[in-house]
């Protein structure tokens, strides 16, 4: 079940990137992601797989340009499979821009009637929920006020069968032994302790630790500080496992998301290239709404699911109201107590879960990144048969 | 926003062991801050130096190489000694792993290491 109807348009190369969006220009309720390499990658064609399987998406129309890798056609036969209806073609076959362009809003068309005739509206209760979480522009507010109200909010949630998902294991340095102890049982905090241990050695290997100026000249000073911060958004609930991206989580409860690669031939890079890349990862997991805690303030959206901005800064609340959901600074000046704020948070995501569009979502901010990475695909195997 | 008010200057405590805590306003040199949230021992804290809104501000003396506690758990450690009532950061302060933090601009965090790319 989701609480949105959507056509994704799925791009499978940086040469269709351009056709994609102008067949999704000025249509409602049509989303756009694609991947930009022409040599595939598995890891991007399961994430691109898992955001069209997405509950908030009934149609997929898949996009490319001809001479690539990854195959449109394959991604249509994939989501066919889900039950949703697919088409794809190629831009060479359809003779260009003008004609693909044509080519794809009279698809959409097709594709939209044919979703529409299939959904149903169906009562959902906060069990049905998938909820996910993630920070970015942080400062010295976020650990004290942004992410512990999302924090209670989770703990709330899951108590209520509801399911958290919170990543970033590149944030949790410095915090092996306090993840171990949150594991839900032996295998969940092995899981944890081997999602740390690779996320550390990682960082170590790019030397690049996920700490950005603007968190410095917001008053963080460590990484380690940062990520005390951080993990406050996982609230206190035992932690289920660890699922990568592009798996749903088993079953419900709290689940720590693991977006770091894997060992392989090729290092793909720096982790955690930016903030709209971990929205992607959490969305793949079949997150209806994300939350998206920020101290300095951001001004991006998500495609496929809302994301709910909260700043736990008065002056960035403020500054940036047009773009902030929540103010989450009442907690930090005594004013409101934590439980008072998550149940105003609880308020909103029943709101946006509703129909009620997020303000990035009212916007049109549909920002996506979908990068070449390796994680090994026995892990996703396990995860999903548990 | 600058507060003339010395009463009404806040910081907040995550963790009564901490040995520092951040800023609810900027404050001038000279201001007493009230201390608000998991307090320990010491109530007030004066600055003894202008400090941005949610930076840290340290609350006791910390000799050097002495860790610098927030949460209730090590954020880093102390690289110079650092007086009650000083701003806490990347000047006197560093990351136990992170090693090119340190090298960024104190005030914004820009970095200097790649100044090179941009000539």
């Amino acid at each position: 079940m989701g609480i949105r109807n959507l056509i994704l348009v799925i791009y499978t190369v940086e040469c269709a990137q351009f056709v994609a969006h102008e067949i999704g220009r000025g249509e409602q309720d049509v989303h756009v992601l694609g991947f930009p390499g022409c040599y595939d990658n598995a890891y991007a064609i399961r994430l691109m797989l898992a955001m069209g399987r997405h509950p908030n998406v009934g149609a997929v129309l898949a996009v490319g340009l001809g001479c690539e890798y990854t195959q449109p056609e394959r991604i249509a036969e994939a989501i066919r499979a889900s039950g949703r209806p697919a088409d794809a073609f190629f831009i060479q076959d359809a003779g260009g821009t003008q004609k693909s362009i044509q080519r794809g809003k009279e698809s959409i068309q097709s594709l939209k009637a044919q979703a529409d005739k299939v959904a149903r509206r169906a009562p959902m209760v906060a069990k049905d929920l998938v909820i996910g979480c993630e920070c970015g522009g942080s400062d010295g507010t976020s650990g004290l006020a942004g992410n512990p109200v999302v924090g209670r909010y989770f703990d709330r949630l899951v108590e209520a069968g509801g399911t958290a998902v919170f990543e970033e294991t590149v944030e949790q340095i410095g915090l092996r032994n306090i993840l171990v102890e949150r594991g839900a049982n032996t295998q969940a905090s092995a899981e944890l302790a081997a999602a740390y241990d690779k996320a550390e050695s990682y960082c170590r290997s790019v030397r690049q630790w996920s700490a950005s100026p603007g968190n410095f000249a917001g008053g963080l000073t460590t990484i380690e500080e940062k990520s005390l911060g951080a993990f406050a958004k996982s609230g206190t609930q035992p932690i289920q496992g660890v699922i990568k991206v592009a798996q749903e989580p088993p079953h419900a409860g709290l689940w720590l998301m693991d977006s770091v690669p894997d060992p392989h031939f090729m290092q793909f890079g720096y982790t955690n290239p930016n903030d709209s890349e971990g929205i992607m990862d959490l969305i793949s997991a079949g997150c209806h709404i994300v939350l998206f805690v920020t101290g300095r303030g951001s001004v991006i959206g998500s495609p496929v699911a809302p994301l709910i901005k909260i700043t736990g800064n008065a002056e960035t609340f403020r500054r940036m109201e047009d773009d902030m959901d929540f103010d989450a600074s009442p907690v930090l000046t005594g004013e409101q107590s934590l439980e008072a704020c998550a149940d105003a948070l609880h308020q909103r995501v029943v709101e946006v879960a509703s129909g009620s569009p997020s303000k990035p979502e009212a916007m049109g901010h549909r920002e996506y990144f979908i990068p070449y990475k390796h994680q090994s695909i026995p892990s996703l195997q396990a995860g999903c048969h548990a | 926003m600058k507060l003339m008010e010395s009463c009404s200057a806040r910081a907040f405590v995550v963790s009564s062991s901490d040995n520092v805590a951040t800023l609810l306003q900027d404050v001038e040199a000279g201001v007493e801050i009230h201390l608000i949230g998991e307090v320990g021992a010491a109530r007030h804290v004066v600055a003894r130096e202008s400090i941005s809104a949610s930076h840290k501000v340290a609350l006791v003396r910390i000799p050097p190489g002495e860790p610098i506690l927030k949460y209730g758990s090590r954020i880093g450690h102390a690289t110079r000694q650092i007086a009650a009532g000083e701003w806490v950061h990347l000047h006197n302060c560093a990351s136990d792993v992170d090693e090119r933090s340190n090298t960024l601009d104190v005030r914004s965090g820009a970095p200097q290491d790649t100044r090179g790319a941009y000539e």
